[in-house]
Formats: C-alpha cells, structure tokens, sequence
C-alpha cells in the first residue's frame, strides 16, 4: 500500500484553526527555518481511510488468539478505555496546583496501596514508563542504598541465564557488572552456583519468579537468602507476576525491590508497543531512594514528596498516569478474589495447552507449570528442516499469534506460549488443534513450511537487506 | 569451506596475515563467516587504537546476532578496512580478501594455527 | 465480583482434570505453603458500574481550568478530532511490538512514516521509533553521545529542570560526568558553557526554546560544542520547531524532544512521548526500535524492525540502552496530528503562538510589577516579575477559572497558545490589573 506522503497533493489539507485575533507577530528571519518540513497534505478523509488500512494490517488481541511468551497479551477491558479517557483526567496540567489535582493524586495513592498488598511492598513509584525503565530505577535504589552505607565495592549483580535481555542491559545502564548463573536441569537458579558466585562485591540479584521457562523456583527462599547474607539486595522482575497475583507475594519470597509491567498483568493495552508502566515498588529501608514525587496522604489531602535521599527522576512529571487509572479501574473489578482466580486461570489454561500438545511436542522443562511453557522445534528442525521460525510463519496463515520465538536462550528453537486466563477452553482447544495440523504438514512436506506464510498482507520478509542498506525514512519526495 | 596456505589462523576463528616486520593483516575466516551467516555491519575500530592480544577489537552483526572478533596479537591499528562499513557482505563473499584492520608494532602473538592444523581445528568444531 | 475470564466452572473442572490435578490449589504445589496468600487485604471485587462510579469520582476531584497560560513543559494545544478516532481504533490499542512483520505491517508502516515526519521536523537524518518523553529522550542522548575517550555531559542550565534532573540520574547510574552551566538572562551562557567543555566533553546539551521561552543563539552553541571535539544534542519544542531554525541549520548530531504538544492530552503528565533523531553519522548509536523498509519474497515493499543488533535482546549487557519497547500509540497520534495540520497547519500554529505569546506579553508587562524579565526574543513563553507573592495572583487567576503561569524563581513563566483567545488573554490581564489593585 501506499505511504501516506504518496497520497499527499499540493493543495490539499484539513481546517483546523481559525485566523489569527491578536496583532500578527512575524518570527525574525535572523531565528527562522530556511525550508519548512515537508508533511503530508490530505484531506480528512484520505487520512480516515489511511489509518484504516493500516488498521486492517494490523492483528491486536482483538483479532485472535496472542500467546506471545513473556508479554501476557491478555484482553484489555473497554471500562479502562473510557475511564482513561475522562476529561477531568486528560484536561489536568501536571504542573498545577496539589489542591486542584486530589483526583489524580488519589488513583496514584490508592493504587500504590492495592498494588503495595498484591506485592507485598511498602511504597511505590509510577514514574518508569516501561518494564525496561523499571528495572534501570530499582538497580539505581540498590546502587543508591550501597552508596548511602559507604559500601562501594558492591558493583556485581547476578543474573540468570533464563533472564530477559533488558535484565543485563538495565545492570549496564545503572553502572553494574553482570555475573550469569547458569540453570540445573530443572530450569531453576543452580544453587551451588549461586553461592560461588556471591561475596562483598555482590550488589544484588536480578530475578523472574515464576522464569521465562514458565517454572516458579521451589527455592526462592533460599535464593533470596544466600544473597541477603551476602550482603546484597533481591530484585523481583515482575514480568510474569499474572501466574501468581493473589497467590505468593514477592515480598515475602525475601524480595526488596520489584517492577511490574501494569501494561501486562494488569490489563492496560500495548498500544502495538507502548505507552506502558513500569511501575516500581520497594521495602520501607529503599524508600528515602525512591524517585522524586512520591504521593503522601497528609489527613484527608494528598500531597507529592520528595524522598529524602531521592535518586532523582527517570522522566519528567509522575510517569504514564493515564496507564495507572486503567489498572486501578481493572483491580477495582477484579478485587481480592479476582485477582488469584485471574492468575489461577492463567496458569491452568497455559498447563491445559501444555498436556493437550505434550505427545506432539518436545516441551522443555515438562512439569506443571505456571502461566507459560516452552516447546522446542529442534527435533523437527533436525529431522525435517523445519525451523521454530517456520513454525511460527505456518501459524500466521491460522489467524494465530506466534508465540516468544528463540527466547529463552537456553532452549533451542524455542517457541515461548503463554495464553493468559482471558482466552477460553474453546479457544484453546481449537489452536492445539492448529499447532497439530501445522506439526503434521511440517512433517509431511516439510519445504512448504519454508514458504509460509501465504495469507498476511505481505509474505517473508528481506530482513538482510533491510539491516545492510538501511532505508528508515520515505525518501522520494516528488 | 576454504582456507589459504600463507595464513595463520586463531582458534577464534581469525586469519593473520605477515604483512611486513612486525606487521599484520586480521580478518575473519571463512568457516566463522559461514557460521555467522549473512553479516549486515562490522563495528570496527580506528586507527590509533590499541589492540591485544586475545582481546576483542571489533564486532560483527547479523540481523539476530552480535559476535566479537578477537585479535590475535598485540599492537597498534595502522589501518581499517573501510570498505567493510559500506559492504559487510564482502566478510561473507570474499572472507580473506576483506581484511578488518593492519597492526602495526605487533609485540605479542598467541600460538596461531598453520592451514593445515587449522582445517582439523574447524572439522573438531563442526 | 467481576472478572474477565470466559471459561465456565464446568470448563474448568473439565480442564483441571485434563491437566491430571484435583484444584487449582495443586497447580501451585510448588510453592511453600507458608508462603501462600490467604485472602489479598484489598476489596471485593466490583460491578462496571460500580467502578465506574468511583473512578469518575475521582476524576471529578480535579480541576480542568477554563483558559490554560502554562506550560512549562506540558503543553496545552488543539487536537484535531480525527486524532483520537485513528487511536482508538482496537487493532492498534491492542496489538504488541511488531515483532512479526507479516501481520503488523499497519504498526510498521505507522511507524515509518512517524520517523520520517520527525526527521522532517527536526531536519535530521534517521529518526527511532521514539522513547518514553522529552526528559529520557534527551538522557539517551547524552549516553549516545559517550565514546571510550569522552564520557562528560556540559547541560545549559537553561533546559527545562525536570530534564536536567532526569539527565542527572541517568548519569549517575552510567558513571558519566556532568556539568549543568547556569543560565543567563533566561538563556545559555554561551562563554561559561565554553568553559565548561574540554577534551573529555562527549555531548553538549541545549534546549530551544530555552525553560524561560528565550529563543537560544542555537547555532553559536553548536560551534562552540564542535569545537570542543563534543557532538551537540539540542532539545526542541516540535511547534517551534516548524518555524525556527531548524537544528541540522544549527549543527546538531542528535535532536530530542518532547512530542507531547503533538496530539497528545495534558493527562497530568503522560502518557507522552520522547522523540529522537540523528545525523547519519550517529545512527549506529541510538537506541530504541527503528523500522526499515525492505521487500518481502514476492517483491512487495514492507517494513520491519531493523538494526536490531544494537538492542538488549541481543547485546544484552553491552547494549547501551535497556530500552526495548516505543510509545507506538503515541508515535501514531503525533504522525495523525502532523498529517492533519500539515506544513501550512504546523506553521499556522507555530505562528498563532507566537503571535499570542508576544500580544499577551505586551499586555501583561505593561501592568506595573508584572514587566518582562528577560529581554531577548522568546516563542510562546516569557516570565514577568510578579507584585507580590506568585501563589496571591495565582489564586485570583484561579477564581476567575485561569490556570496562570507557573513560578519560577524570577516571577512568573507565562505560557500562550493557539488554544488562548484573544478573550482569554485580555480576560487575564483584566484579573491581573486587580491584582495591582
């Protein structure tokens, strides 16, 4: 299809604003730009039907089933949307007065609590916009705590083989060395490891509980502790928190610092990649590190705090507050029961795809397992050619999301699946049948799995290409 | 997979080419190109640098992968192969004409592989 | 109690017994029973309506002023309609990161022209995908901006605070050095900032227009940070930037800046949006998505996500940032709002601004205790002394359903927009003559 630039015509445009009312005031030539951008010129509706291709390029959640390991595309409530989109939220101006904004100040307070219960954390910041972000603010309270004590030879976290990419890279970013631990057999932290790993210089842990092979740690107190007598500091990635919301709490898995990914577990949308929340929460001794307006409830009025020894700021203002009403508004309805019967749900239905696919597929790891299992294609990528990759590709021509391809590293060809507890047992029960056909053409005639998919808008794409001569802008201009 | 008799090869998977006194060529060998698969960017160093001796003084990428390229001695970079920037495919059409850096004052040097020795090393590996 | 799962209790059982487990209690065998929840100390669960109820509640607690003179940072602009129809569309709000290009070419496209619209604006070569706000955008440029013999940020003191701050904290966790140079007159002090850089300086960070709406002599700076072997990052409000000099006429390497004011609410300070662009010689450097066009098998042009080799999930402890998703539905809702205003519309605002900018400021410094403080041109900000305490006018502003300018140490910092009448701004300065009064 076109790009939006191929459809603009000199002449055209939408009326927007109306004519000047005061004195015009011309910009120096001295200060003014020499050429002025070239934007697209369209009429409302070129751009209506514009958008709306591309919308019908594009599958969400809404267009089928999404098991993408790892990101709990779970559905996301048509309540949230039109609460976020209240105007005594979106009219608000970050910076006016405390007294005028008691409302957005009280969802940021009064999520901080429920989110503070479900976590078992004490205070709470929302200012990380992502996942990402908020791992780089918890390594900066660890690092900040260390500091503050004198202790400065801790520069060392450690982190799991089975950890997500943004784990080693957020240790970079906060000034920290990564040690991997490798996983035994089972999947889960090799404890004898971990001891001869840690010592004076260890600053934290860096872990995912349930991991990215779907398997809570049996010994995560154990883990937690041989860290805390080391002198070191736990920190809960709390990517996969859906599978055990309700039912064990990261604080008292002996955790002291957590992220959580609102936009996941607590059902706002991914917007095709953001805006998301990465909200960060900590044990009472972290809080004087916290970032820079921290919500206080002073009587009957809500007021920001500094706290005392603050970190600083990761962005501007308070974080992505209109993801922040949309899970308050999803933990309101959920409420204390909800919230475990979600998590509960999530992992029987991931346990159900897992049985149902266990005498077709390698899974890795094969044990009850939580919110996602992963399955391994190099049975088949030996015995027939047929890559994880091509799987996924056949399962395009379904209607079906792939699932977490090539991730965790430490399975090959690795296809990560988590359902998450909206989809139904019908659902389910009709993409395992899916999977299966694809498995049993993969084995039949295996080069044509080399060709899909057929169906989508476009087919396979030149991605060498695409990386050795990078084109990132339209460039054709007429 | 090919490998030229006047080379000296590392265990890394380098080539090492005698250039003048105490002067060497370094790329990357045939067998790593081919394990790497299509390379789109080589991240090289400049000239000026320092590089020693089983220490990574480059990276390349593939679309899913970054990989380091070790340098087997220890020296000073007199010169980079820019072509390499504009065409990182030439690593994967050409691997031992598409050199990676001259060092230059080389002082140290591991133990390096004859073609021979080396095409063993690679059958053992694969 | 409400949920959102569709299975049944039937189901359910039926499920549970597939599994080869009596209750849900048995899938969570593996966790210590001691470390078990018994019941969350939070409340039943509730209706739509209920929660419905209380939501609004709250959202009534807060105040929406009538007129808006602030800005500071978030700013207060029209939104054309047709923005919100285009995001709101389910395909987009629910869809992930594009990992697979075959069935998200409508994300990747989006995307794609996003970054050629923000390489348009801000005269730069390769654009990302976009990053969180203004503030984090400009500290991922700081960090791309290190090399292994430089590794010291000069910021003009100048910039808005709250992104000095962020730069600050994102420094300290890199081990990065800093210097914040403080401003001059509402502006860069060109000479100390000279003296600030040395051979260490990586990047030299500048915002245009400045905190205080002063217009910087952006390319005096830019020669003063290349002379000093630094690359020069300059932070642009993306209305002015239509119409100022653009920043590759200034000589930046990297452009930041907060997208907010395209498109997006005030929504008490984000969702927003950070976006970034480079010159060609630094694209190997900056972080975040990007999106590449290419060809699928059958030779139709597509897009995809590219570069990726710079990225966490495949450098991981080497990347240089952790970043590893965009504000996608953000990015789209800037590109909606440039394409509706286009060129002629984008150059009307950016005018409209700063016309009401310079009529409001006339009118409002010619009130005793309320002159200019500074004395250079400005775009759509200004500060004027204040009378008295800022809180006493800022209070009569509000009784009169005006949101007034926000305090900055010298007075007050005004903010006009396209958004602010002729009414609107005589109706303010009427309220501020009785102030005097």
């Amino acid at each position: 299809m076109d790009l939006i630039f191929e459809k603009s015509r000199i002449g055209r445009g939408c009326t927007v604003l109306p004519e000047c009312d005061v004195p015009i005031a011309e910009i120096p030539k001295s200060e003014a730009r020499a050429c002025a951008p070239r934007l697209p010129q369209m009429a409302e509706i070129d751009i209506s039907r514009h958008y709306t291709e591309l919308m019908k390029r594009t599958h969400g959640v809404n267009d089928g089933f999404y098991p993408l390991g790892s990101c709990t595309m779970k559905y996301n409530p048509k309540l949230n949307e039109e609460l976020a989109a209240l105007p005594g939220f979106t009219g608000v101006h970050p910076l006016q007065e405390e007294s005028t904004v008691q409302g957005c100040l009280a969802v940021l307070e009064k999520t901080e609590e429920l989110l503070g219960e479900i976590t078992g954390m004490d205070q709470m910041t929302f200012q990380p916009a992502a996942g990402a972000h908020g791992e780089f603010t918890g390594l900066l309270l660890i690092k900040a705590f260390h500091k503050a004590r004198g202790d400065v030879k801790r520069t060392k976290i450690i982190v799991p083989d089975t950890a997500h990419g943004t784990n080693p890279a957020s240790c970079t970013m906060a000034g920290f060395k990564v040690i991997s631990v490798p996983s035994n057999e089972e999947g889960c932290v090799d404890l004898e490891k971990l001891r001869e790993v840690v010592g004076d210089d260890t600053a934290g842990l860096m872990l995912t509980n349930p991991n990215t092979v779907g398997i809570f740690d049996r010994n995560i107190l154990e883990i937690t502790k041989i860290i805390h007598e080391a002198g070191g500091l736990n920190y809960y990635d709390g990517a996969n928190l859906n599978a055990v919301m309700g039912i064990a709490r990261p604080g008292d898995m002996g955790f002291d610092v957590i992220h959580l990914n609102l936009h996941k577990t607590f059902s706002t949308p991914h917007g095709g990649g953001g805006p998301g929340s990465g909200a960060v929460g900590c044990k009472e001794f972290l809080a004087p590190f916290l970032p820079k307006f921290h919500v206080v409830k002073i009587g009957d009025e809500y007021a920001f705090e500094n706290p005392a020894q603050s970190i600083g700021s990761v962005k501007a203002f308070y974080g992505n507050f209109l993801v922040v009403v949309r899970a308050l508004s999803y933990i309101l309805v959920l409420g204390n029961q909800g919230i475990p019967e979600a998590a509960g749900n999530a992992v029987l239905n991931a346990n159900y795809m897992r049985v149902k696919l266990q005498d077709t597929f390698d899974i890795a790891f094969n044990n009850i397992c939580m919110h996602e299992f992963v399955m391994s294609m190099t049975k088949l990528k030996k015995e027939k050619g047929v890559s994880a990759l091509d799987f996924a590709k056949g399962l395009l021509d379904h209607g079906v999301h792939p699932p977490t391809m090539y991730f965790p590293l430490i399975v090959d060809e690795a296809l990560m699946v988590e359902p998450t507890e909206t989809e139904s047992k019908d659902t389910l029960d009709n993409v395992v049948a899916i999977f299966k056909e694809i498995y049993k053409n993969a084995r039949e005639n295996p080069e044509a799995m080399h060709e899909a998919p057929h169906t989508t808008p476009v087919r396979r794409l030149d991605e060498v290409g695409a990386a050795r001569n990078p084109v990132l802008k339209f460039e054709k201009w007429k | 997979m090919s490998n030229l008799e006047n080379l000296k090869y590392s265990k890394s998977h380098e080539w090492v080419e005698e250039t003048g006194e105490n002067t060497v060529k370094i790329g990357l060998t045939d067998f790593a190109q081919h394990e790497l698969g299509d390379l789109v960017f080589a991240n090289l160093p400049e000239v000026g640098d320092d590089v020693t001796v089983e220490e990574a003084f480059a990276d390349v990428e593939s679309v899913k992968a970054v990989s380091d390229v070790f340098s087997p001695v220890t020296g000073v970079v007199s010169a980079v192969n820019e072509e390499l920037m504009d065409n990182p495919q030439k690593i994967n059409e050409d691997p031992y004409g598409a050199w990676f850096i001259e060092v230059k004052e080389v002082s140290d040097r591991e133990e390096l592989l004859d073609s021979e020795a080396y095409k063993k090393f690679c059958e053992e590996e694969a | 109690m409400g949920n959102y799962i569709p299975s049944t209790q039937e189901e359910r059982a039926e499920m549970l017994k597939a599994v080869g487990v009596g209750s849900f209690d048995e899938l969570y065998a593996v966790v210590p029973p001691d470390m078990k929840v018994d019941k969350l100390n939070i409340p039943d669960g509730k209706s739509e309506l209920e929660v419905s109820e209380i939501i609004r509640g709250l959202a009534a607690k807060n105040k929406v002023y009538g007129s808006i003179f602030r800005g500071a940072g978030a700013y207060n602009h029209y939104i054309p309609s047709i923005v919100k129809s285009v995001t709101g569309k389910e395909e987009f709000l629910t869809a992930y990161t594009p990992y697979q290009a075959e069935i998200s070419q409508g994300i990747l496209q989006s995307i794609f022209e996003y970054q050629t619209m923000i390489c348009e604006l801000t005269d730069m070569d390769v654009s990302n995908a976009s990053v969180y706000d203004g503030a984090s955008a400009a500290a991922e440029a700081v960090a791309m901006c290190n090399t292994r013999k430089r590794k010291k940020a000069v910021i003009s003191g100048a910039a808005n605070p709250m992104v000095i701050q962020t730069i600050l904290t994102y420094c300290e966790g890199s081990d990065t050095e800093t210097v914040v140079v403080p401003a001059k007159n509402g502006k860069t002090d060109l000479e100390a900032l000279k003296e600030a850089m040395d051979e260490k300086t990586a990047g030299v960070f500048v915002q245009q227009p400045s905190y205080f709406g002063q217009i910087e002599d952006a390319e005096a700076i830019g020669a003063a940070a290349h002379e000093a072997g630094a690359k020069y990052i300059m932070g642009i409000y993306p209305i002015a930037g239509a119409v100022l000099k653009s920043p590759r006429e200034c000589g930046a390497d990297v452009v930041t800046g907060e997208g907010q004011p395209l498109g997006m609410s005030l929504a008490f300070g984000g969702p927003y949006l950070g976006f970034m662009a480079c010159t060609h010689d630094m694209m190997r450097q900056l972080p975040g998505r990007i999106v590449g066009e290419t060809t699928d098998v059958d030779y139709n042009r597509a897009y995809v996500l590219t570069l990726q080799a710079r990225e966490q999930h495949i450098r991981r402890e080497k990347a240089s940032s952790n970043i590893c998703s965009n504000q996608a539905l953000c990015a789209m809702t800037a590109a909606v709002y440039m394409t509706t205003m286009g060129t002629t519309g984008m150059k009307q605002t950016a005018g409209l601004c700063y016309s009401k900018a310079h009529y409001a400021a006339e009118q409002i410094s010619k009130i005793a205790g309320f002159e200019l403080v500074n004395d250079g041109d400005f775009f759509n900000e200004f500060v004027t002394k204040t009378p008295c305490a800022a809180d006493v006018v800022l209070k009569k502003l509000a009784d009169a359903d005006i949101l007034g300018g926000y305090p900055v140490e010298e007075g007050i910092l005004w903010c006009v927009t396209e958004m602010n009448s002729k009414a609107q701004i005589d109706a303010l300065t009427t309220v501020l003559k009785e102030v005097r009064a």
